[in-house]
């Protein structure tokens, strides 16, 4: 056993209401450059629908992230080594900016200076890659809100996989009729990350100390094996330097024990960031497991529980500072992960072990629930609907079980007992759900706290890097030279010169 | 100074000190910029075709100058390869790879200059400058075999080009022997030295990053902090090698 740290995040799904506040900060803050006009390290996208970039789902054309070969060894979907040198001067399954949207602005210009005349003047589209005029034809959320749309939600790869069992039309029919929900979706900053894999330079990376995965823009020589490889297409080439960028995990503030940006000013507080302690010697055996199923339950058996004794000499052994295991203890993504169980990771058949986890939306569940003619306030009735609809249960077990309907299943009754719990306790009306889910009347109470009301405090528990590490971190990312004697600027003595 | 002693003596002297130390001041001062600045992101159809069949070709027409011009005829003929033979040989294979350079690199040009207003914004004064030069070279290349080689008589550059291409690294430049040879290899030569001048200062840089050591590495890569890390990982699944995942420690 080799304990390692890793920052995580949890994303509330029934909490989201799509405003794209996260995707907005994250833009101003690490993309709002010439050249990454069309990144957008974080995306929120509407369920049905084809996502950014548009099917970015259809591993038939991308081929990302890892597959098992004959004998059953992790292999990258998009073959060996020599396969992905070879195209390398020309990657076949790299999505080009068609498959993004063409950025744009508006000749705004022309509002100031047109003659006086007539008609109101009109500021058309221009393109921010060629400066010409354009027809605006797709944006980084141009299906938001139509998650039931023929047009957008029939091209979804997860439709097009219930399609062969014969339910894609319906699945439709019935999120036209009834629901849809958001995901918000940023770099999984995976345990067993696809674009690290593929990098032919080395440059792409994760960090020992805390599991964030980042493209060192130094090293990178714009191969673009990183971009096809990633299942979650969260690397992208910025246009102009033809390097690789991708999310960082606002690493500059995780280092300083603040949230990610995303998080911060998420409206909806559905992020939760904690750390996880992971087995590092197990991760290649889970991410191998044969039936895709099992993949969720492989990757929680990675984690480390962090209040084991054992657990917590090893981490001690292996350089993990006790703050750290404290954070770890605290941590809310462990409590929904692992303690509770009611987080899922999104696409886990790619192999990559991912590190942002999903709590899966009931609110479409509690819809039908009502549609059906039941109480969507009654755990029983509940529980009816989602045990007896194979939709929206079957959409959501291709999101975030490789298909397993059980699983999805299980962890929506969970949340629902929550609801009836809480009900039951203020109210005096109706009955006591723990039982049935497995989880006590006070498990139910701690996660209806970390659910709905938790501070700050409690949904984000990040541990400042090292204090003898901060100085080091801080100087090569944000240094400035006035910061510490001897830089530039500054005195012998210590004091900005003057 | 004459003409000839400027671009046959002296301008490849300058094309090659301009070589080293343009990359040593690149290499040091901007490996931010060391890349392919590869533009599929912008267009991807003809790149698709255009690229390979450039990248192929140049690395054949590369084979075959080394080829020519670093092995002297007296070695061939030692070998038993007639001078008849050789010539067949070289003709033959050189209008083969060359045909398939000179097609990649007008795909390539008519991408980045004719077809695809997106490159536009994205190609620097580097890359223009590169371009050309490169183009000059490819087809007066082609040209002058076509020329002299397939529909003429015959050019025999071992006697006179190569030579003084050898003379150069010796440090003594047979000069003479470059002024009666065929006006197409002279601009041919001369706008080669050229874009080994521009090398460095354009994308051909990524020619010295092709990531031979991606077949050898650990595939995934951790680093502490800035180092990389001396991290082991064991390969836990199926003890024998061969797995195409060896997740060991990276440099």
């Amino acid at each position: 056993m080799r304990v390692m740290a890793s920052v995580a995040m949890v994303m509330n799904l029934d909490k989201c209401l799509g405003c794209s506040t996260c995707s907005v900060t994250c833009k101003q803050t690490w993309t709002n450059r010439d050249g990454t006009d069309y990144v957008w390290f974080n995306n929120v996208e509407t369920r049905p629908g084809v996502g950014y970039p548009a099917s970015w789902e259809d591993q038939g054309r991308w081929r990302g992230g890892w597959g098992l070969d004959g004998s059953g060894r992790l292999r990258l979907r998009s073959g060996g080594r020599v396969r992905r040198l070879s195209r390398i001067f020309a990657n076949p399954e790299m999505p080009s900016l068609d498959d993004y949207y063409e950025p744009a602005t508006y000749d705004f210009d022309m509002l100031l200076s047109a003659p006086a005349g007539e008609h109101m003047p009109v500021a058309r589209p221009l393109s921010a890659v060629t400066g010409l005029p354009m027809a605006i034809e797709r944006g980084p959320n141009w299906d938001d809100d139509l998650g039931g749309s023929s047009i957008y939600a029939a091209s979804d790869p997860n439709l097009t996989a219930l399609h062969d069992q014969g339910l894609g039309d319906q699945v439709r029919l019935e999120f036209e009729k009834t629901f849809m929900f958001h995901l918000p979706r940023i770099c999984n900053h995976c345990l067993n990350p696809a674009c690290v894999a593929a990098c032919p330079s080395g440059a792409m990376y994760k960090r020992e100390q805390d599991g964030i995965v980042l493209a060192d823009q130094d090293r990178c020589r714009g191969w673009r094996m990183c971009v096809s490889a990633c299942p979650y297409k969260k690397v992208f080439m910025n246009r102009l330097t033809g390097k690789a960028e991708k999310c960082t995990f606002c690493f500059p503030r995780v280092e300083q024990g603040l949230p990610t940006v995303c998080a911060e000013t998420c409206v909806g507080r559905l992020r939760y960031l904690g750390l996880v302690l992971y087995d590092l010697d197990a991760v290649e055996q889970a991410a191998a497991t044969e039936d895709p199923t099992l993949l969720v339950e492989a990757q929680r058996a990675v984690f480390l529980d962090p209040n084991d004794p054992a657990v917590i000499a090893q981490a001690e052994a292996d350089g993990i500072a006790r703050d750290w295991i404290a954070a770890a203890q605290a941590s809310p993504v462990w409590a929904l992960v692992m303690k509770h169980k009611v987080a899922l990771p999104l696409h886990p058949e790619h192999r990559t072990l991912p590190m942002v986890w999903y709590i899966p939306p009931l609110s479409p569940v509690l819809t039908a629930t009502t549609q059906m003619g039941g109480d969507n306030t009654d755990a029983d009735d509940v529980f009816h609907a989602v045990a007896s609809m194979r939709i929206p249960m079957a959409y959501l077990a291709q999101l975030f079980t490789a298909g397993d309907v059980d699983l999805v299943a299980g962890t929506l009754m969970r949340l629902a007992a929550v609801r009836t719990h809480m009900r039951a306790l203020t109210t005096g009306v109706g009955r006591d759900a723990a039982t049935p889910v497995g989880l006590s009347g006070a498990d139910l109470e701690e996660l209806y706290r970390l659910l709905a009301i938790a501070k700050p405090a409690q949904r984000y528990v990040i541990p400042r890097a090292h204090r003898e590490d901060a100085a080091r971190l801080a100087s090569w990312v944000t240094g400035c030279a006035l910061d510490s004697p001897g830089g530039v600027g500054m005195s012998p003595t210590g004091a900005p010169a003057s | 100074m004459s003409w000839s002693v400027a671009a046959f003596g002296v301008w490849p002297y300058v094309a090659l000190a301009v070589f080293v130390v343009g990359h040593v001041w690149r290499w040091r001062s901007d490996q931010m910029g060391w890349t392919t600045r590869s533009s599929q992101i912008s267009e991807k159809r003809l790149l698709a075709w255009g690229s390979p069949l450039f990248h192929v070709g140049m690395l054949a027409v590369l084979l075959g100058h080394a080829a020519g011009l670093l092995v002297p005829a007296s070695v061939t003929t030692a070998l038993g390869i007639s001078e008849h033979a050789y010539h067949l040989l070289a003709v033959t294979a050189g209008t083969i790879s060359g045909t398939v350079l000179a097609t990649g690199v007008v795909l390539l040009l008519l991408r980045r200059f004719v077809l695809k207003a997106r490159l536009r914004l994205v190609t620097r004064r580097a890359d223009v400058v590169m371009y050309v030069v490169s183009a000059v070279v490819i087809f007066c290349g082609m040209w002058a075999t076509l020329q002299h080689n397939v529909l003429g008589a015959g050019y025999d550059y071992r006697e006179t080009i190569a030579v003084w291409f050898r003379s150069i690294f010796a440090a003594n430049p047979s000069v003479d022997l470059m002024v009666g040879v065929p006006f197409l290899y002279q601009v041919h030569v001369v706008a080669a030295f050229a874009l080994i001048a521009v090398w460095p200062f354009s994308r051909l840089v990524h020619v010295w990053s092709v990531p031979v050591g991606y077949l050898t590495r650990p595939l995934i890569v951790y680093r502490a902090g800035r180092q990389t890390s001396e991290l082991v990982r064991p390969s836990a699944v199926s003890g024998s090698g061969g797995s195409d995942y060896p997740v060991r420690r990276a440099r």
